[in-house]
């Protein structure tokens, strides 16, 4: 069981189960933003802190060929043009930038609050692909192969 | 209904370029290229329609205490189009400058995110939401100073990060207290609500401002990282942090809080002129002793906004004529230097003025524009620098303050000094320089031309009958005290 | 009035080993303290007399909520210093590359 990178094999089992959970509760937490505390901000992190379980665990070379780190940053600069098309598009129907537009539902149930539900979604994108892209290439830099934080 | 395009568009345009970017940057150029026009025909539509009004906008469909606010008036209108100015020649600038650095489209997001905080900083009109934009706008300049990659940048930049996270801190914890007190962060609100509340509260708040915005704009006790910070970054950089950065950061953040929020207490004037005139004394002697031309070209800009606080501590109308007329005269004048800098330091790999030579038959243009913009900075007619430091004076004398117009007469003297050092040495010295390593290309030398000519326009705006369109509603905007509250409350 | 003046020590605390210590690191870490001690005093002015989390419930909230907008700016100042550090934790990396130290001491090619 001689691996070069990453940790125990005790730590990469316990990781294996418990990242699926991570993930479930900070889903649990986005979606529930307008109705509890959290939001899309703390959903974002927990979110990126199970994909850093995975880096710390099975080490950069597993996370290369896991996910596509290009495809996270696109993902990250995307939601950021999201949010702001939501923004402009509440000034096109509503009243101003960011205006609510949908309607607000009943308090208390899932779907309502209008669109703070998917403005919290889109910023835990934003927070999650950018808070685990700096990390990892924050851990580029010792092997230097260059790289900017962006 | 323009305000909120001001941010959107540059802030779409940072995450377009780095939606859209790989190995090549045309489509970063041509985005942000795009963007900063079309920010510069709004900023110059809004800066000759606003006149004396005021435009709100609300957020999102609340109602003012509730909501963030933009607030467009002449102040705010003023400072959009010199920032954008500047951003657009000094994108000119980049283009082929910043070829020699890997991965050019990073550059151009992170530029595109600087315009952002800038312009958020400047058209807000909530207080919390004036730190979160300046936070913004400094750590993409943080990292725009880090962008060559080499290791007195990284140092510079850490030093200019630290000492910016201190002065966020303190106004954090300014913003804090003022809403402790007045139980708002709409500024306007808290001008009226501060009325009501003891004086004690204002002065304390004032002086841990006065902390941070003066570490902001390098006035001379908290100038250490300007230096170190200007003279490191990439030249059209160097432009934008000396000739805006500071201005729409500290400045404009003083003008704004000092003036329309607290109503000008009589003690920060006094500072302001002391803080001001030791500026202007101290940073000159230092630039007198440098031979780097980027360092002597950022101690420059600290004796300059000297120059502004000290128009802005005497107080009377002349005074903050010649403050405003100096804000725009500076950016233009101060971003043009740094480009022949740039310019030069592409052409002959260095900046030390010792190295430099005869460059007039090499580079005419470069060398002609540094002529102009020396003269200019030197306060010589016809030049636009001539007529603000001429105000400024002319207020302090009428005002009684005769000490500090004799030592901004010093000053101005001491600036011709320096230049004339560096002109004598940099650019019109003995040795014939033979070989360059690149030539200047023709978006630099264009964005030196408009900014050499425009060197001489604004000079214009002193003459009456334009004053009175451009520059007095400005500084009516900062002399009223009562106007800004009334103006965006409406009562 | 203490918890304020508690605060304002930490603040201080934190100001000090920013202006004195000469790791790189140890700076980063005293400019978190002066961070935290800012959001702190700033949620310590939201607080109460025995006031309640401010979140509407079902079964019928507390009349006496504290104030939720400075939690609103400390969430913003927090992800703001987040940036911050990390920025400024990627400068000490590639300071630490360029120069093989983390003493500031050593790190002087920029002259005064």
């Amino acid at each position: 069981m001689k691996q070069r990178d990453g940790m125990t094999l005790i730590v990469k089992t316990v990781t294996r189960i418990s990242v699926w959970l991570i993930l479930l509760y900070g889903i649990y937490i986005i979606l529930h933003g307008h109705l509890s505390p959290g939001g899309g901000f703390a959903g974002g992190v927990i979110i990126a802190l199970a994909l850093l379980n995975v880096m710390l665990a099975y080490g950069r070379q597993f996370i290369d060929r896991w996910v596509n780190i290009g495809f996270l940053h696109d993902l990250e600069s995307s939601s950021a043009a999201l949010f702001l098309a939501m923004g402009i598009l509440g000034m096109a129907v509503g009243g101003g930038f960011l205006a609510n537009f949908i309607s607000q539902g009943k308090l208390f149930s899932l779907l309502s609050a209008g669109t703070i539900p998917l403005l919290n979604i889109i910023i835990s994108i934003k927070v999650s692909m950018g808070l685990f892209v700096v990390v990892w290439t924050l851990s580029v830099f010792h092997l230097d192969k260059g790289g900017k934080e962006e | 209904m323009i305000l909120p395009f001001i941010i959107i568009i540059p802030l779409l345009a940072a995450f377009l370029i780095t939606l859209i970017s790989g190995e090549k940057d045309n489509w970063a150029i041509v985005l942000s290229i795009l963007a900063v026009l079309s920010l510069l025909i709004l900023a110059l539509f809004s800066f000759f329609t606003t006149g004396d009004e005021t435009f709100i906008y609300e957020m999102s469909g609340w109602k003012i205490p509730l909501t963030i606010c933009l607030v467009q008036d002449a102040l705010s209108s003023f400072m959009l189009v010199i920032v954008n100015l500047i951003a657009l020649t000094s994108l000119m600038f980049s283009i082929s400058y910043i070829r020699q650095y890997s991965s050019p489209w990073m550059y151009y997001a992170l530029f595109m995110l600087l315009i952002t905080g800038m312009n958020g900083v400047i058209a807000t009109g909530d207080i919390f939401n004036l730190f979160v934009f300046m936070e913004i706008a400094l750590f993409a300049a943080y990292a725009l100073v880090a962008f060559g990659s080499k290791a007195e940048e990284y140092e510079a930049a850490f030093k200019y990060a630290v000492m910016g996270s201190i002065s966020s801190t303190l106004i954090l914890l300014g913003v804090g207290i003022l809403y402790a007190s007045t139980s708002t962060l709409t500024m306007a609100n808290i001008a009226a609500e501060l009325q009501t509340v003891n004086s004690q509260v204002t002065y304390w708040v004032a002086a841990i401002f006065l902390a941070g915005f003066g570490l902001k704009s390098a006035i001379m006790p908290f100038h250490a990282w300007l230096p170190d910070a200007h003279s490191s970054a990439p030249a059209p950089i160097s432009s934008m942090l000396s000739g805006v950065l500071i201005k729409a950061l500290g400045v404009y953040a003083i003008i704004r809080i000092f003036y329309n929020i607290f109503g000008a207490p009589a003690v920060f004037l006094t500072l302001f002129m002391v803080l001001g005139s030791i500026s202007i004394i101290v940073a000159s002697y230092l630039a007198l002793g440098q031979w780097d031309l980027k360092r002597l070209l950022a101690y420059s800009s600290i004796s300059q906004i000297g120059f502004i606080l000290l128009g802005l501590g005497i107080g009377t109308k002349l005074a903050i004529l010649g403050a405003v007329f100096h804000i725009l005269n500076h950016a233009i004048f101060k971003s043009l230097l740094f480009y022949n800098a740039g310019a030069v330091e592409l052409a002959l790999g260095t900046r030390d003025l010792r190295k430099m030579g005869n460059l007039k038959g090499a580079m005419p243009v470069t060398t002609g524009t540094s002529m102009i913009a020396t003269l200019s900075v030197a306060g010589l007619p016809p030049f636009n620098g001539f007529f603000s430091k001429l105000i400024i004076i002319i207020a302090a004398v009428q005002a009684n303050h005769i000490v500090y117009a004799i030592i901004a007469v010093i000053g101005s003297l001491l600036t011709l000094a320096y230049f004339i050092k560096a002109q004598r040495y940099g650019f019109h010295g003995e040795t014939e320089i033979k070989e360059f390593r690149q030539t200047i290309s023709l978006g630099m030398k264009s964005a030196m031309i408009i900014l050499a000519v425009l060197c001489i326009v604004t000079s214009l705006l002193i003459i009456p009958g334009i004053r009175e369109l451009t520059l007095d509603p400005v500084v009516t905007v900062i002399m009223n005290k009562t106007g800004y509250i009334q103006a965006v409350l409406g009562r | 009035m203490t918890v304020y003046v508690l605060c304002f020590i930490l603040l201080l605390v934190g100001l000090y080993g920013a202006l004195t210590k000469r790791d790189l690191i140890k700076i980063i870490l005293s400019l978190s303290i002066m961070g935290y001690a800012v959001n702190l005093m700033i949620i310590l002015f939201a607080y109460r007399t025995d006031g309640s989390f401010a979140i509407l419930v079902k079964e019928g909230s507390n009349p006496n909520m504290v104030d939720p907008l400075p939690q609103a700016l400390i969430l913003t100042s927090i992800v703001i210093e987040l940036g911050i550090t990390a920025m400024l934790v990627a400068l000490a990396i590639r300071l630490f590359q360029q120069y093989k130290t983390f003493d500031i001491t050593k790190i002087r090619r920029l002259s005064g």
